[in-house]
């Protein structure tokens, strides 16, 4: 298939990539621009291991062209650290246990930094529900609880995580 | 001991920012210049024979660099050494849906599934085994040439007198149960990168390097080197960051071979991912187990004998099946104690993807029937679940009589610690219609005490060596995926050495560099790399001490290492000389080397100099600086390979299911039943589990809710469905691992009772709690609506049977009476309810063929 020029914004940096028209976002990021946090898991749209923000909404990369999201702004987990130090939700992943092996946890920031950047103060329920489009094998979810819980009150306090 | 810096307290994984971040490196993530894409060519058939193989078409293809088959590596390989019987790519047969059968090395991904279409493959189908039971009947067709009736292994073992313990017994229970198939389903995908590197001298294919999402690189090191007939010298494997293992690699699997023998011939580094569906063919998950168990107890409760007959539906390949079907029948014993045990255990073959160890290898499904038959006995005997159990506890130390050490023992504090926390004793039995409370116990090794290889060489050992910067390298072949391996290897060298964990580095499982251990698997790494990590740091310590007692004049032993301070403990030091009764050594003994002052260097002599007199408190580094000086380089080794009167019993297979300690939990599981539907609602589990001692909390925690939840969904979700050798739900849509809405609470219970041989007492806390969960669920089921479930997992369709059974209403048949081929009326819904005899009409080779009469296998 003959390659075009498209145009990707990715976590604030313009990048002009020859890709199929068929190439999907997630392999744009992770072959092309070298962006390998965002995983892929499944293949068929069902763990969210790949999710990333598109315009500040979580979608699952693996099922998406790239050149649909020409233009867009693109946030990917590489581009959730802030000013070169963890983002809270980060830290707080870490400090809580809600990473254990890692490799679903790119898709889990980026899905919690978008619950939480449209509700503050999220229920539990709120919360599993939010979490509920992205699997883990390794935790069981609820360190994820805590962590968030701990994001919140960081963030609320305008510093990283406490322990 | 009690006060310690490091140990015991919250730590979050050394590694964690890699994670949280996207910046760690797993296998899929890593790319080399001239890298090719390979892509694997599956069998279509569950049991055929190749009659030849075309790859000209493929290799014709625009962008195809190579194709291997069979005869570029014709050599078996097995994790086992007694099932030596699978071959990197198929030679002559094909032997489940799934089986590996060429692969295609191009440019990329889409090039090479390109060519797969190319490869022209002549297959001779043969008569299919499905059924365990059935495939145990074969005479012909069998599925590997040598094992008769296409089984694997079969064991009896009878320890005391069964038939004696069963007539001193009141009461008997007797049932048949059946668990359900499941699989890992770790979230990274297997993935494998190998190159080789041009050799100077021959100028041809010299050394290997692999990387590869492996939980036991030493292992895959020594097979690649049998299959691709190199020394393991030569051979160098290293593990990126590994997204999840749970068994799934705890063994060799295919593409880990298959991708060093298509790179051998592209002449080019290859990276092989599986696809997800890949991932389940590839599989060796837990086997499909039928159980047949009777118990006795006399009225006081006490348990007289145990019979069980086990046979394990293993698949195509032995994989690690000898050591699971040898695990469900040596931990019937350790948990309770039971006199008189008699077990039967067939491993047994059929076309399907090979089963080999997940996560409580061997023990999780005989544990669900052991303690839904217990439930059942106290209640038939009038007592509280709870008690039934109080009244079995081992009295330890002691061996077990199928000859199991057991030391440390923290089951009586779990079970005290769920009846408190769960209100069991005012609320068990007296919950509204519908809800109930079921309690289950279980255990674990923590790590088998003999190795798969059989060799006098130590499990694990580890290497420390600390240089002038005061930096602390560690070297560990202990593989990290995910349960804190390398954290706690950190801890454990920070905690021994007194300084501060950020000095710590750790090295860990790249061959190389790291010295043998044998893997991730059997629970191992905290109380065997542990236990070496521990060794290694004393010996540094040692190194230190003597010199900086030399420097601050006393005795090494006066010495206290801690944050990153080497003091003079002169309190303990006057105690320990009035009771030793004896002056401490003197000080030139401290040397262990041969090094005069005439060889110290210029700049350490003017640090002695401006350092003159002695003094009572040191940094790290400079204690370091003056072991280096005096000592010459700082390094360390240690080791450990269990003790002798751990190792088991002398009966064959007596060496598997022994360990130097046993992990033990208890757990009490709240759910409702929806008696309309059938669907259970698991609302809390509490869950105590005996570590030995937390070394992190925070990990122990993570472990013990990650087992629960496994154990949550092989309990009520988690299935393999199959059909005519076909898995029917190869995808995590369809593999329902719970998510976020379907998990409850889990409230861990930490219990410590500090393991006298494990390291600062710790015993393992990844797998033990685990097989508790899904008869804790059973049972709560039974309390809540009164039927007693002997499948797993209790699906709303076996929950709705059992209840319509109770009730003697009508069984509903979703089948009966309807057309299959009207797909209006009734859409395929896998293996259970496949309509008798009506499928879709089949090639007239198709061994799923129900008429054919050669055919042994059905599983409907």
């Amino acid at each position: 298939m003959k390659k075009e020029l498209i145009e990707l914004r990715v976590n604030g940096r313009s990048h002009e990539l020859a890709l199929e028209p068929s190439t999907l976002l997630l392999d744009a990021l992770r072959l092309n621009l070298q962006l390998t946090g965002s995983k892929r898991a499944c293949d068929d749209s069902s763990c969210g291991a790949c999710t990333v923000l598109v315009e500040g909404v979580p979608m699952l990369s693996c099922t998406l062209l790239a050149a649909s999201c020409e233009g867009q702004e693109i946030t990917t987990v590489e581009g959730v650290s802030e000013h070169g130090s963890l983002a809270a939700i980060q830290k707080a992943y870490g400090d809580w246990g809600g990473a254990q092996c890692g490799f679903c946890t790119p898709g889990f920031i980026m899905t919690v930094k978008h619950l939480l950047a449209n509700n503050s103060q999220p229920t539990e329920a709120e919360i599993r529900s939010a979490l509920s489009g992205n699997l883990c094998r390794c935790t069981g979810y609820n360190q994820m609880y805590e962590a968030i819980k701990a994001a919140i009150e960081a963030e609320q306090k305008g510093m990283a995580a406490p322990k | 001991m009690s006060d310690f810096s490091i140990i015991g307290k919250p730590i979050a994984m050394v590694d964690a920012a890699g994670k949280t971040t996207g910046a760690g490196k797993y296998t899929d993530d890593l790319s080399l210049p001239g890298m090719l894409a390979g892509k694997i060519l599956h069998s279509p058939y569950p049991h055929a024979r190749i009659k030849r193989i075309d790859t000209s078409r493929a290799e014709a293809l625009e962008g195809v660099v190579a194709v291997a088959i069979g005869q570029d590596a014709p050599h078996t390989y097995g994790i086992l050494p007694v099932g030596h019987d699978e071959y990197p790519l198929a030679l002559d047969k094909v032997r489940y849906v799934g089986d590996n059968v060429a692969c295609v090395a191009a440019i990329d991904e889409a090039t090479a599934e390109r060519a797969l279409e190319l490869i022209d493959v002549e297959y001779e189908v043969l008569p299919a085994y499905f059924d365990p039971e059935e495939s145990m009947k074969a005479e012909t067709d069998l599925i590997h040439d040598h094992k008769l009736r296409n089984t694997e292994k079969d064991y009896h073992h009878v320890f005391g007198d069964p038939e004696k313990g069963f007539a001193e017994a009141d009461v008997i229970a007797e049932a048949r149960f059946i668990s359900n198939e499941v699989t890992h389903a770790a979230m990274e995908p297997h993935s494998t990168l190998a190159a080789f590197d041009l050799d100077q001298q021959s100028g041809q294919l010299g050394r290997l390097t692999v990387w590869s999402s492996t939980q036991v690189p030493y292992y895959l090191q020594h097979k690649l080197s049998l299959v691709l007939e190199m020394p393991m010298a030569q051979i160098r494997v290293i593990k990126p960051l590994v997204g999840g293992g749970f068994g799934g690699k705890s063994e060799v699997i295919p593409l880990e071979i298959i991708a060093a023998v298509a790179a051998r011939k592209a002449r080019a580094p290859v990276k092989i991912t599986y696809t997800r569906e890949e991932v389940f063919w590839a599989h060796r998950g837990r086997p499909r187990t039928i159980i047949d168990l009777k118990t006795g107890v006399k009225n006081d409760g006490s348990i007289t004998a145990v019979k069980a007959r086990v046979v394990q539906d293993g698949g195509a390949y032995c994989s690690y099946g000898v050591v699971t079907i040898l695990y469900s029948g040596a931990l019937l014993g350790a948990l309770y104690d039971i006199p008189n045990i008699q077990y039967d255990g067939y491993r047994v073959l059929t076309n399907k993807p090979a089963c080999g160890a997940m996560r409580g290898h061997g023990t999780v499904n005989v544990r669900f029937a052991f303690e839904s038959q217990l439930d059942e006995l106290a209640e038939k005997v009038g007592l509280d679940p709870a008690e039934i159990r109080r009244r079995n506890l081992l009295k330890p130390p002691c061996i077990t009589v199928n000859n199991l050490r057991v030391q440390s023992y923290g089951l009586p504090e779990c079970i005290e610690q769920v009846v408190s926390r769960s209100k069991w004793e005012s609320r068990k039995g007296k919950l509204p219609k519908g809800r109930g409370l079921g309690i289950a116990c279980s255990h674990y090794v923590s790590g088998a005490a003999n190795s798969i290889i059989r060799s006098d060489m130590p499990h694990s050992t580890v290497n420390i060596k600390i240089d002038r910067d005061g930096g602390v390298v560690v070297y560990t072949g202990a593989s990290e995926i995910g349960q804190g391996s390398d954290t706690m290897t950190a801890q454990i060298a920070a905690e021994t050495l007194g300084c501060s964990l950020a000095r710590v580095k750790v090295v860990a499982a790249d061959t190389d560099l790291t010295p043998i251990d044998i893997g991730s698997y059997s629970s191992r790494v905290t109380f065997m790399a542990g236990n070496a990590t521990l060794r290694a740091a004393q010996a540094v310590k040692g190194q230190i001490a003597a010199a900086a007692a030399r420097k601050m004049n006393c005795a090494p032993e006066e010495l206290i290492f801690r944050s990153d301070e080497v003091t003079i403990n002169r309190v303990a030091a006057g105690l320990a000389l009035t009771s030793r009764g004896e002056a401490p050594p003197p000080h030139n003994q401290a040397s262990v080397s041969g090094r005069v002052e005439g060889q110290i260097l210029r700049g350490s002599l003017q640090q002695k100099r401006k350092d003159e007199g002695p003094k009572d408190r040191m940094s790290f580094e400079e204690a370091v600086v003056a072991a280096i000086d005096f000592h010459g380089a700082l390094t360390g080794t240690g080791s450990y390979a269990p003790p002798p009167d751990a190792r088991g019993g002398k009966h064959k297979g007596g060496g598997v299911g022994p360990s130097p300690a046993y992990s033990y939990s208890a757990q009490v599981a709240e759910v409702s039943v929806d008696e309309e539907t059938g669907e259970v609602t698991v609302h809390k589990v509490w869950a105590a589990h005996d570590c030995g001692r937390a070394l992190n909390p925070v990990s122990v925690e993570g472990q013990i809710i990650g087992s629960v939840w496994m154990g949550m969904g092989q309990a009520l979700t988690e299935e393999m469905v199959w059909k005519d050798g076909m898995l029917m739900n190869p995808g995590l849509l369809e593999y329902r691992s719970p998510s976020a809405v379907e998990s409850p609470e889990v409230e861990p219970v930490i219990v410590e009772s500090i393991d006298p041989e494990g390291p600062f007492g710790a015993k393992e806390c990844s797998e033990g709690s685990l097989a508790a969960t899904i008869p804790a669920i059973g049972n709560a089921i039974y309390d809540a609506v009164g039927v007693r479930l002997h499948e797993s997992p209790f699906t709303p369709e076996r929950v709705l049977a059992a209840l319509r059974a109770k009730n003697n209403a009508k069984q509903i048949n979703l089948t009966e009476g309807v057309d299959p081929t009207q797909p209006a009326k009734l859409r395929e819904h896998g293996g259970a309810l496949w309509f008798k005899g009506k499928g879709p009409v089949r090639h007239p080779l198709d061994p799923s063929r129900r008429e054919a009469p050669a055919s042994a296998g059905g599983d409907d």
